[in-house]
């Protein structure tokens, strides 16, 4: 075990090196651009054994992962933004094909305007795609969530692909102090992939074909039941590598001084980190605060939010927007709390496009709702940030 | 090699659920016969996917990829790395493509498939419509002809994708027709001894869509070769070589059938014909098949 100083993304590039894909297949696009770089220089090195292929577009990008995850190779690729919506049917397309592909996903907003700063509306927009999506808040969990992604992905009873979503420029290029395991360790953790199917001519099989609809229902499902065990896989597989490497960021969701908290914050990504800081500046004002950062949004950590809404009223705060409604997360919270549940839940939009949140804007959330002036969804970066 | 030379081996199996009459299976039929079992199928959107039959049955004796529409390029050079860490490099990867999928929605990804060396071969059965969808218009569609989309007739002229894929400098570019099965069955074999990127382009007429009888799919091909509007080619290390009649007109030893020959005989070339004859439309038909030929000659004479 070492410690590595470096940014998000080549963090991200070293775990994807690390866990021995058989083929990356990636397109660049800011501000995801320094991990396919930074693998380019691992295959000029001969530090990548794997076969890069550089393509010619995002959709080729995941479709070359398509064809080579069918072919039985570990596979990795990554995007951001633009890349990630153009990727949109093909990210359908590996669900259903059940084919465990990992990709990292640096959050960025959606212009026009263009703009390149962070925000979660790409991934956001790609929630019904069947991914499994894990959203991490500093580089040392960037590194344990793709390597764990992999086993994840490539477990028998998932086998669905993996999206590790990051804040664009917040982690990506923020330098941070990381634990890494040797390669020999790392491949102790994870084995060789075991392909559920694969395209061989010795056993041909057709994949794909025209399925009628006494059949189809019958591969959703599956997908679902997948999900559902992964939500029972995510937190065997976190307990494992914290037995082995010693770091742990949370289950579905990561908690943060909620025993007896009256308000709880639910948040993800980099804002789920600054979160943290809020907090500590909230309690010693003696506000009974706390912090549930989700680590999935897809499985949905509905059981945890449940729990934590026995004893607290819930604020929730998206760095997204479903235009015409309201923050997805602020959604689903109160879909899961339904006739269940009688928390109050308080929603808030806040740093959109990259507009700075910082940890006494979450402070100043949070007395609106105690001082009781906030009702509905706010939209913070309108109101009440700077 | 005469038709009864080809292997006797089958990877299309009976019982697809082509239409009768179908040139697309009379094309997969031999080209899989050239190919031989060590081959994985990559194939996008088209008539090919209805072909196979549905889930959980299957009319091919290969291993088969369905793929979206515009991403069979990508997912072969996918295919390929993948076998290359196995250290497999005895399977062909093929993409067989319809002409919707090649010349309009797969245009980028084949390219990009080219432009990196990818060691595949990519068919595309050329009908000349989206006709999976019920004969919509592509950009392979030839002038003139009425398809759902282009009612009075289409007003463009097609692409040339020959040239397109030639200005790739790959190293095998071929055309054929399953009119000529021999010849056909070749080129395959040709392109599987080459490494790096192979495109092969076969002329598919199609009964319902040209709107001939099923059982003049054959008599379609021929008279597209012999009208000299369907060129049959070898473009190899950046040498062209002209085959069967298309080299006798090349050369000029065979004076080419009218193209009329071949127009008339097509439901969808009628109001060409009937109830007028539209003599403007025909001799534009003509002069773009006598220009092609003329290119033809300036490059490669």
């Amino acid at each position: 075990m070492k410690v590595v100083v470096d940014t998000g993304n080549h963090i991200a590039a070293l775990a994807a090196k690390l866990a021995k894909p058989d083929v990356v297949a990636a397109y660049p696009i800011t501000p995801q651009t320094t991990i396919v770089e930074k693998i380019a220089e691992y295959v000029a090195k001969g530090e990548f054994s794997g076969d890069y292929i550089c393509v010619e577009s995002e959709h080729s990008a995941m479709s070359a992962c398509i064809g080579a995850s069918a072919a039985g190779a570990r596979t990795f690729t990554a995007t951001s933004a633009h890349g990630l919506l153009l990727m949109h049917e093909m990210l359908h397309w590996a669900a259903l094909a059940r084919l465990p592909i990992v990709m990292v996903n640096v959050n960025r907003a959606i212009g026009p305007g263009w703009t390149i700063w962070s925000d979660q509306n790409d991934s956001m927009a790609q929630r019904d795609t069947g991914w499994i999506q894990i959203y991490c808040s500093s580089n040392q969990e960037i590194f344990d969530s793709i390597i764990q992604a992999f086993k994840l992905a490539e477990h028998k009873d998932v086998q669905l692909p993996v999206m590790v979503c990051y804040d664009g420029f917040i982690l990506s290029h923020t330098s941070m102090p990381v634990k890494v395991p040797e390669q020999k360790e790392i491949d102790d953790f994870l084995p060789k992939r075991e392909p559920a199917w694969v395209l061989d001519p010795e056993n041909p099989v057709t994949h794909g074909n025209i399925i009628m609809p006494k059949d189809y229902p019958s591969i959703r499902k599956a997908m679902q039941d997948a999900q559902e065990n992964a939500k029972k896989l995510i937190p065997e597989i976190a307990k494992e590598w914290k037995e082995r490497f010693g770091t742990y960021h949370g289950d579905l969701i990561e908690k943060y001084r909620c025993e007896d908290a009256d308000y709880i914050i639910l948040s993800y990504a980099a804002l789920g980190a600054e979160s943290k800081v809020a907090i500590d500046m909230l309690r010693k004002e003696g506000k009974k605060v706390g912090l549930a950062r989700l680590r999935t949004f897809r499985p949905f950590p509905s059981e945890d939010i449940l729990s934590l809404a026995e004893n607290a009223d819930l604020i929730v705060i998206d760095r997204s927007i479903s235009i015409g409604f309201e923050g997805p997360l602020f959604t689903e919270v109160k879909s899961c709390l339904y006739e269940k549940s009688d928390a109050r839940v308080y929603g808030f939009i806040a740093g959109l496009g990259g507009k700075d949140v910082r940890y006494t804007d979450i402070g100043k959330i949070v007395d609106r709702v105690i001082e009781r002036k906030q009702d509905g969804v706010l939209w913070y970066d309108m109101e009440g940030g700077k | 090699m005469s038709l009864k030379d080809l292997p006797k081996d089958e990877y299309l199996l009976p019982g697809s659920a082509a239409c009768p009459g179908c040139p697309a299976t009379i094309g997969l039929r031999t080209v899989l016969k050239a190919l031989g079992k060590k081959t994985i199928l990559v194939v996008p959107a088209c008539c090919t996917a209805v072909i196979e039959s549905w889930y959980p049955n299957s009319s091919f004796n290969v291993p088969l990829l369905n793929i979206a529409f515009e991403a069979s390029g990508a997912a072969a050079s996918g295919i390929v790395s993948a076998l290359k860490q196995k250290g497999r490099d005895d399977i062909n990867v093929v993409v067989w493509a319809g002409d919707g999928g090649t010349y309009d929605i797969g245009i980028q990804a084949m390219s990009g498939a080219f432009e990196r060396g990818t060691d595949f071969i990519y068919i595309c059965y050329n009908n000349q419509i989206y006709s999976n969808t019920g004969i919509q218009r592509s950009g392979a569609t030839p002038y003139g002809a009425w398809t759902t989309t282009t009612v009075g007739g289409k007003g463009e002229f097609p692409k040339d994708m020959g040239a397109i894929v030639r200005a790739h400098r790959i190293p095998y570019v071929a055309t054929a027709c399953i009119s000529y099965p021999e010849d056909l069955y070749n080129k395959v074999r040709k392109a599987k001894e080459i490494r790096g990127p192979k495109y092969i382009e076969v002329l598919t007429p199609c009964p319902p869509g040209w709107r001939f009888p099923m059982d003049r799919t054959v008599e379609m091909g021929r008279l597209a070769v012999e009208t000299g509007v369907w060129p049959l080619y070898e473009y190899e290390n950046e040498e062209m070589t002209f085959n069967g009649i298309s080299r006798a007109i090349f050369e000029g030893k065979y004076k080419r059938k009218p193209v009329e020959d071949w127009l008339k005989l097509q439901g969808r070339f009628s109001h060409l014909f009937k109830p007028k004859r539209d003599e403007e439309r025909i001799k534009r038909f003509e002069k773009f098949v006598d220009d092609m030929w003329e290119r033809f000659r300036k490059e490669f004479g």
